[in-house]
């Protein structure tokens, strides 16, 4: 057993976990943030996808203990308040959810890959880039339109800033 | 249609709390005192079990105890049934064998379990499940329907000779068999239709609870139908009485009908919690999915069409092997006869179809229904058979449909169904245009000229949702009625909850039911509440499968809508002094017609709660339910067509276009509507491109994770073109047919028909990979 402490969702925490525990245990068995969801067993679907230090990560492929000091971001804490972040809003707005199951691991992906197009994305590009994402429900259409239309959205909220 | 009624496209209301990370899957519920099982699972295709040692694991940290088969026999736990009695042509009924949750004795396929750990921690039930010892006398295996069927093959159940469950036949023999001498021409196809694994990505969950001093049990489970699983957990396996069960289903992470099952893992977890007195949770993991989720399609066909000297269809021949797996599946009998042969009409004219399918046992996984359930099958069959006809009769794919089409409703097929209404020529056009089909042959040679090799494919499908008549299908074998139940419950202040015994897994629901009442009443759909999932709320009811939510359990809405409209124009009526009549609702209010009185919703709703000042004789309340039961399956159809572009060189095949013009009837919800289709186009062309089940001889899954299993991702799909032309059902008030399955029914032959043009071999098999494609190619 560890004493693990590292930042989640801008707060401090510390958690006593078994060497062996993923970080996306760590969140969802010892921090109860259960929106980071467990979709395979072998770091291919994505659902657990988290941002550590500012990077879109399967939390399925690191340690807890690896995460410990870094500042780790969930689709918990990506709202401001009521206010969804643009890319929430924009898989509302699109229907890019039907079961909801891997909705968080896409949500936190896809600010990742608007990030680092800088917002410049076409169709192709977003597909490409969704690979490591499995969605079951959406045949992608909707996905991709909602990426699209965030990474509008997340020019102008940066514009506005 | 107001701005939240019927036809508009509502954005879900369900969805802020899956984005937000806020949605309550099995997996995220903890229990207090909870614990955690792992199932211990056979690693042999077909085997004896000799012993079972688990005095090592029962001495690990943080074990609570350790399960076995032979005690789960010995507490006299049901065996696993399957609900669709099928008849053989011989008379005798299906050979089915026994299934008990845990092996006692033999084991029948990779995967199933033999024993649980009980333990405090995942971990530790994890580590103690290693130190079980299990000891196997392998068996010879049977791993596909080749081999089951092969003479002296090793068997499988005692009762099931030559490893054969029936074989059934539909439709006239004799007749078909002259429609075939008579003919001008007759074309034959040999298909495999491939085995997929349904994949639902949220991993089946399950927490029991005992409640010792009531004798009463919770379960929370990944079920698209929880009053299923408890019919059928209390009234054949024993567990529990109705009354002393509780099944809630929370948010569940699709199903595709994977989830409609009651496996043996939800039973376990109940019988283990009250043997250790505790919470006991299982979640599975992708691999168990993989290995215990029942499986879906894996038939072999040898299918005939004869056409007249006018290339008018004549005749349908099909002979059908299933593979049904180890042992029978909940509904897995009724999925390749009566939602499959039936279907083999398409949208044709056919005068005489025969058809007969072996349903067989092989050492793997169970198979059962998965998106489409049967329908898929039969579209494949029929738009293959199409397509090479036109081939060989040397006429346009299209053309040789259209002239062939049914035209006239209602129209009995030879094979029990039938269509009520549908315009299979609007929807060909449609998707003719879409896609602009006469400008084909010029990008064809365009392609050509550039090195490529450009194809387009047709398919028309149709299929039988709204599933169904009671009565019908109790006829054909189904242990259930198919109705679906509503109650609409009004509160003193006007909110409105509805309790649905459909249940949504993706599909909106919460959206769309709540659209039905913002368009009787007039009211916002923040006043609207859906309930459902949980058998202490809602009385009872069928579930969601068969895309039948829409017809059948929206009607059943809106019959008890009407009957809290009339009663609550009663009571306006009263209180406005005006005739019963002459009560009109609109924009949530009950208004005397020509008048300028009226009384809000929560009025009338407190008036009736109130019952200061009723109707005399009248009961106080506002609540009212219904059952309805279907008059007929409903015909969703529609034609789709792909142009794919093949590259010779490495057998890689891209999507130029794929357009779907469907006819759903009504339109709850368009954009719901469409993300359905999208879905299920993925699903087909996931199954025609690159999903496949691969077992070994020895009956090993080779394909058990998605390292393995090829799963759609988003750059192997195209973006759709889609559209819809409508015929309103007349079977149902609402006029809805149903959209959840329609494109993994329609879309896989519409990809393997381009293909086969693109190449000029139309022998190609699903799923088409480069390698299969390069083949066909290069021979």
């Amino acid at each position: 057993m560890s004493i693990v402490k590292l930042t989640v969702n801008g707060k401090a925490v510390s958690a006593d976990v078994e060497d062996r525990t993923l970080l996306v245990h760590l969140l969802r068995d010892h921090l109860n943030l259960t929106g980071t969801h467990v979709g395979c067993d072998t770091s291919q679907c994505g659902a657990c996808v988290v941002h550590i230090d500012g990077r879109a990560v399967k939390s399925c492929t690191v340690l807890a203990g690896q995460a410990a000091g870094s500042s780790v971001t969930t689709i918990e804490g990506i709202a401001k308040g009521d206010e969804l972040h643009p890319m929430q809003a924009a898989f509302r707005d699109n229907h890019g959810l039907q079961c909801g199951y891997c909705t968080p691991g896409m949500i936190m992906s896809a600010i990742d890959i608007v990030h680092r197009h800088s917002g410049n994305l076409d169709e192709a590009t977003v597909r490409h880039e969704l690979e490591g994402n499995i969605c079951r429900c959406t045949g992608y259409h909707n996905i991709v339109k909602a990426v699209l239309d965030a990474a509008g959205r997340m020019k102008v909220a940066q514009a506005a800033e | 249609m107001g701005v939240e009624g019927i036809g508009a496209s509502v954005v879900r209301k369900e969805d802020r709390r899956f984005i937000t990370g806020k949605g309550r899957y099995v997996d995220d519920i903890k229990l207090v005192g909870m614990t955690h099982a792992h199932f211990i699972r056979s690693p042999h295709a077909h085997a004896k079990i000799k012993s079972v040692d688990t005095s090592a694991a029962k001495d690990m940290p943080g074990v609570i105890g350790v399960l076995t088969g032979q005690q789960i026999v010995d507490d006299k736990i049901g065996n696993l049934i399957c609900g669709w009695a099928i008849t053989s042509k011989d008379g005798t009924g299906m050979k089915m064998g026994a299934w008990p949750a845990m092996a006692p004795e033999t084991v029948r396929f990779v995967g199933q379990a033999v024993a649980v750990v009980i333990a405090e921690t995942k971990n530790q039930a994890r580590d103690a499940a290693e130190a079980v010892v299990v000891n196997y006398e392998e068996l010879p295996a049977v791993p596909d329907i080749r081999a089951a069927i092969k003479p002296g093959a090793p068997q499988l159940h005692p009762e099931a000779p030559g490893n054969v469950i029936y074989d059934w036949v539909i439709g006239d023999e004799g007749a078909t068999d002259a429609a075939f001498k008579s003919a001008a021409n007759v074309v034959s196809l040999d298909i495999t239709n491939n085995r997929l694994v349904p994949n639902a990505m949220e991993p089946r969950a399950a927490i029991a609870e005992y409640n010792e001093p009531e004798e009463h049990f919770t379960l929370y489970t990944t079920s698209q139908n929880p009053h299923v699983a408890r019919l059928v957990l209390s009234a054949f396996y024993n567990i529990a009485q109705e009354h002393k069960l509780r099944v809630v289903a929370p948010d569940v992470g699709g199903g595709f009908g994977s989830k409609i099952f009651i496996y043996p893992e939800e039973m376990v977890a109940l019988w283990a919690s009250k043997k250790v007195g505790r919470p006991v949770k299982w979640t599975g993991d992708r691999t168990e999915a993989f290995l215990t989720d029942a499986h879906g399609r894996d038939h072999l066909t040898k299918a005939e069409m004869a056409f007249d000297k006018d290339n008018k269809v004549t005749g349908l021949r099909v002979k059908t092997y299933a593979n049904l797996g180890g042992y029978m599946s909940l509904f897995s009998s009724s999925v390749p006869t009566y939602l499959y042969a039936t279907l083999l009409s398409g949208q044709y004219n056919i005068p005489n179809i025969f058809a007969e399918v072996i349903s067989v046992y092989t050492n793997t996984v169970p198979v059962d229904a998965y998106r489409g359930a049967g329908r898929p099958e039969a579209s494949f069959v029929v738009e293959r058979l199409m397509e090479t006809a036109a081939r060989q009769l040397k006429v346009d794919p299209a053309e040789l449909r259209r002239k062939n089409f049914i035209t006239q409703f209602p129209h009995q097929t030879p094979v029990i169904m039938a269509y009520d209404i549908g315009d299979f020529g609007a929807s060909l056009d449609a998707a003719m245009k879409a896609i602009d089909y006469a400008g084909f042959a010029a990008r064809k040679a365009k392609a050509k000229s550039e090195g490529k090799l450009r194809g387009i494919g047709v398919s028309c499908y149709i299929e039988a949702c709204g599933i169904a008549p009671s009565k019908a299908v109790g006829s054909l074998g189904a242990g259930v009625g198919l109705w679906e139940s509503a109650e609409v419950r009004v509160n003193p202040v006007g909110t409105i909850e509805i309790l649905t015994g459909s249940h949504s897994h993706g599909q909106g629901h919460e959206t769309t039911f709540c659209q039905l009442i913002a368009d009787r009443l007039g009211v916002p759909i923040s006043q609207v509440s859906i309930v459902h999932g949980d058998t202490d709320k809602v009385q009872f009811g069928m579930g969601t499968y068969g895309s039948r939510s829409a017809a059948v359990g929206l009607t059943a809405i809106l019959k008890a809508m009407e009957k809290v409209e009339a009663k609550a124009k009663k009571i306006a009526a009263h209180q406005l002094e005006a005739s019963e009549n002459d009560i009109v609702i609109e924009n949530g209010e009950f208004k005397v017609a020509g008048t300028d009185k009226s009384l809000a919703l929560p009025m009338v709703a407190l008036a009736a709660y109130t019952a200061h000042n009723l109707p005399d004789g009248m009961e106080p309340g506002l609540k009212e339910g219904a059952f309805y039961d279907p008059t007929n399956f409903t015909f969703p159809a529609g034609a789709y067509i792909c142009e794919m572009e093949v590259d010779a060189a490495t057998g890689k095949s891209s999507f130029v276009n794929f357009v779907a013009a469907d006819d759903f009837g009504r339109l709850i919800n368009p954009m719901i509507v469409e993300g359905q289709v999208h879905g299920g186009l993925a699903q087909g062309i996931g199954q025609a491109l690159l999903e496949g089940v691969v077992y070994d001889a020895s009956g090993q899954l080779l394909t058990a994770s998605f390292m393995d299993y090829t799963m759609p991702r988003a750059d192997d799909l195209p973006s759709f073109k889609l559209s819809h032309t409508t015929t309103l059902c007349p079977g149902n008030p609402l006029g809805v047919k149903g959209c959840g399955e329609a494109g993994a029914i329609g879309a896989s032959a519409a990809v393997i028909n381009a293909i086969t043009d693109a190449i000029g071999n139309n022998k190609l098999e699903m799923p088409a990979t480069p390698d299969r494609v390069w083949h066909a190619i290069h021979g």
